[in-house]
């Protein structure tokens, strides 16, 4: 009895290895770096993963159903784009959209997500009733919105936002900031789809066996158009709150950020095998990756450096899930 | 010469909280057939993954042409002459026959430091072995071309030309036709007349008895004994298996089929080989068997009325209402339900708890305010059914995968009976479930039936087929081929009909 106790520590140690790894790594931080435990420090990594936990919500109903969207980075670039350039100065110089109105800051989020929904709609169709596997599919779809934004913008950076547009994104209550809420209702309504409608258990079907799952009466297909494209609504809110958050920014915002939403989901317990995700797992997949990046900061690695780092951590967390798969068979 | 080819003693192995086998016994002589038999769970499978170093045991000893050996890895068993054909093969359709054949092995031509692999001999090498096993395929062609039954011949092939000498075949006719046993049979006497000894895995006591020299029975992971074939008889053989007299195979069927409630009209697929021109009637109350040779295209019927499949023509009618079913959803909404073959493939899902098993097809019955799930009145369905049909579980947590494959099917008939529909259709509702699962599962279509439902069973199991159903449908090659009811519903009649092509 005693025995199999402590393999069972071993082997809950191994599989959790990256976040028993990354909390030795903070504790040890928080020791030799205070600043990093300072009240500021903490508000400031909320800020930083709240657009990213809103991403790694959409992609995590994509992997669930043995999906993956890799256009979720740049669907958020053309979203901030697309709100910054609707929600510029109206006196701004060099005003990319000179004739634009000034339109209702709730209707621009609306617009920017009407048109993210299209493409994660279209993301949805091409998986579904094409049957073009999601990685093929969906990064094609990366090179579409790269290329749809580029023409937009001319790759000109957008800056000059409007007050009331960096008020929604960059204003606190107290000290903590909007974005922080934001983050809150965001995975709160996740966590009720996932949990307590039927649309989240088909996907939980869908993901553990699609032909069972047609079999028992799941429109599959619909069910994925709707991932896919409520994917793309959380991929358009993340771009709207980033731009707002960084001021202004260009062709390059949201670059990379699917892989690391898919890591952060990998990270949380999201099998890439299907079927398997919670929403507290994708926040604490992407709490970790936030400390990780934010630990080495503060430990003054160089920024080149923190890549190797988060790539060695994707690997792991990929080679763990996997390997609590090959135990059960 | 040793007195056996292979001999394993007192085998034990235990998995966390269960003791999966228990001081097991083996003993195959040399140029034998070995049937070795068991519910389903009794530790057949365990027993040989322990054999080919798969798993590890915990006591035991292995010998081999009476050497003591040790064996961490199925490469060493067949270093040591142990070949298994498995189940479930697993072979490369889209190579060749002998590249299949020598995986892993191939034959190589040295050009100085540049080895390259010697086609002409392994083509040559893989038809020696085929024609030595009557099977003379071209060793060039696809493997996937082949069917099922020709695979299994050449895994044999591959054993034996690996001078295997002890052949392990886990539940080898499973999907064969009458016609592909004899073959594989000429196959396995052939070689064992030339030395080489087999263990038959396999649930088909008829079959077994046409085989085997010895057989060796498991239960609940213990061993039970080891007769000659010719010294035991069939109810002996189930007696052991079970550890107790089944006095009742079939609960008794005392249900009474009414009017007609449903009506299926010329049937036919889109594809030429599949079923054509299928008629038939369901009354109230009934259980209607389809039976069959594998390939008559009964599943291929019925998924076509429940919408996974299409047809050119044909008509269902419901209560004298015509349906139109274009997708398992439009069946369900109309009141069919089907519990498919294949349970693994398309029946539970693996990943996901008793509840969502249960639940999936019939959530729209749990919505409040049409969006939030009612998870209390989820969990009442599933105690009613965990109850009701005797699910043995922990709790409706546990995932499905955790329970043995009796308890699975209950988890799907469940699912089902949530949507209370009119007419379910069963294919093959008691494949891989044990003897006591089984007759568990009868008494539910029974009961189900006295309920007026109409139950479509199809089964390849002849004395089930006979047993449970108040009529039965014969088909074959795509075309229904017989009717029979009372007392025409022989086991002959079935035959006649089932090889009418």
């Amino acid at each position: 009895m005693e025995k199999t106790k402590k393999v069972d520590i071993k082997n809950l140690l191994i599989n959790n290895g990256i976040i028993v790894l990354l909390a030795v790594l903070v504790v040890y931080v928080s020791i030799t770096v205070p600043a990093f435990r300072s009240g500021r420090n903490i508000m400031n990594l909320a800020i930083n993963a709240a657009p990213r936990v809103i991403i790694a919500l959409g992609v995590s109903g994509c992997l669930i159903t043995k999906g993956t969207d890799l256009s979720a980075g740049r669907a958020v670039g053309l979203a901030g784009c697309l709100a910054g350039l609707m929600l510029q100065k109206p006196d701004a110089a060099g005003k990319l959209w000179p004739n634009f109105p000034v339109l209702h800051i709730g209707l621009v989020l609306l617009i920017v997500i009407a048109i993210c929904a299209l493409f994660g709609f279209i993301n949805g169709i091409v998986i579904s009733y094409l049957q073009v596997p999601a990685f093929i599919g969906t990064l094609g779809m990366q090179l579409i919105v790269y290329g749809i934004m580029l023409v937009i913008t001319g790759a000109v950076p957008i800056g000059n936002l409007r007050q009331d547009f960096i008020t929604v994104t960059q204003g606190t209550v107290g000290p903590i900031s909007y974005q922080f809420f934001y983050l809150i209702i965001a995975a709160a309504i996740f966590w009720f789809i996932y949990n307590y409608t039927r649309h989240g258990k088909y996907m939980y079907a869908i993901g553990g066996n699609e032909t069972a799952a047609e079999v028992s009466g799941v429109n599959t297909k619909k069910t994925k158009i709707i991932i896919y494209t409520s994917a793309a609504v959380m991929y358009a809110i993340a771009g709207f709150l980033l731009m707002g958050k960084s001021g202004g920014g260009g062709v390059n915002l949201g670059q990379g950020y699917e892989l690391e939403a898919i890591a952060a989901c990998t990270i949380g317990g999201v099998s890439v095998n299907g079927g398997i995700g919670k929403v507290s797992g994708v926040i604490i997949g992407v709490a970790v990756f936030e400390l990780l990046k934010s630990a080495l900061q503060f430990l003054g690695v160089d920024s080149n450096y923190q890549y190797i780092a988060q790539g060695i951590v994707i690997v792991v967390a990929i080679a763990l899930d996997i390997r609590k798969y090959i135990a059960k068979k | 010469m040793a007195e056996y080819r292979l001999e394993m003693r007192g085998v034990s192995k235990s998995f966390p909280g269960v003791k999966a086998l228990d001081k097991v016994n083996l003993k195959v002589r040399p140029g034998t057939v070995h049937a070795l038999m068991g519910e389903n769970g009794a530790g057949k499978s365990t027993l040989m993954k322990c054999l080919f170093g798969i798993y590890h045991m915990d006591e035991g000893e292995i010998y081999v042409d009476g050497e003591k050996v040790t064996i961490s890895n199925p490469d060493e068993a067949l270093h040591k002459g142990l070949a298994m054909v498995h189940q479930e093969l697993q072979p490369i359709p889209a190579r060749t026959i002998a590249e299949n054949m020598y995986l892993g092995r191939y034959p190589v031509k040295k050009y100085g430091p540049l080895q390259v692999i010697d086609h002409k001999t392994m083509n040559r090498e893989a038809k020696k072995w085929l024609e030595d096993v009557k099977m003379p395929f071209d060793p060039k062609s696809k493997l996937g071309d082949l069917s099922i039954s020709q695979m299994q011949s050449v895994e044999i092939a591959k054993a034996v030309s690996q001078e295997a000498r002890l052949i392990i075949l886990d539940e080898p006719t499973s999907s064969l036709t009458d016609n592909e046993v004899e073959a594989l049979f000429k196959i396995v006497r052939d070689l064992r007349d030339r030395g080489v000894s087999f263990v038959f895995i396999s649930h088909k006591m008829a079959e077994l008895r046409r085989i085997s020299d010895d057989i060796t029975i498991m239960r609940d992971g213990t061993y039970v004994g080891t007769w000659e074939m010719k010294n035991i008889s069939d109810d002996e053989i189930v007696k052991q298996m079970v550890g107790r007299e089944l006095t009742n195979i079939y609960p008794p069927l005392d249900n009474e089929p009414g009017d007609v409630l449903l009506e299926v009209n010329n049937f036919t697929s889109i594809h030429d080989k599949s079923f054509k021109d299928c008629s038939f009637k369901l009354r109230k109350g009934e259980i209607l068997g389809f039976g069959g040779l594998v390939g008559a295209q009964r599943t291929e019927l019925m998924e076509a009325i429940f919408g996974i499949r299409h047809t050119v023509s044909g008509e269902v009618k419901l209560n004298g209402k015509t349906l139109h079913i274009k997708s398992p959803k439009d069946a369900i909404s109309n009141g069919i339900g089907m519990i498919t073959e294949d349970r693994r493939g398309s029946g539970i899902f693996g990943c996901l708890s008793i509840a969502d098993n249960v639940s999936i097809a019939s959530l729209n019955q749990y919505l409040e305010g049409g969006i939030k799930l009612n998870k209390g009145k989820i969990e009442e369905l599933v105690q009613e059914n965990v109850a009701k049909l005797s699910i043995k579980t922990p709790d409706s947590k546990t995932l499905i995968q955790a329970l043995s494959g009796g308890n699975q099917q209950k988890v799907i008939i469940s699912r089902w009976l949530a949507n209370n529909p009119d007419v379910l259709i069963m294919d093959e509702p008691t494949r891989g479930i044990d003897v006591g699962a089984k007759y568990e599962i009868y008494q539910i279509m029974i009961a189900l039936a006295k309920q007026g439902k109409g139950i479509i069973m199809i089964s390849s199991e002849m004395p089930e087929l006979l047993g449970v159903s108040n009529r039965v449908m014969v088909m074959c090659n795509g075309r229904i081929t017989g009717e029979l009811a009372d007392e025409e519903a022989t086991q002959e009649n079935v035959m006649r009909y089932a090889t009418q092509f």
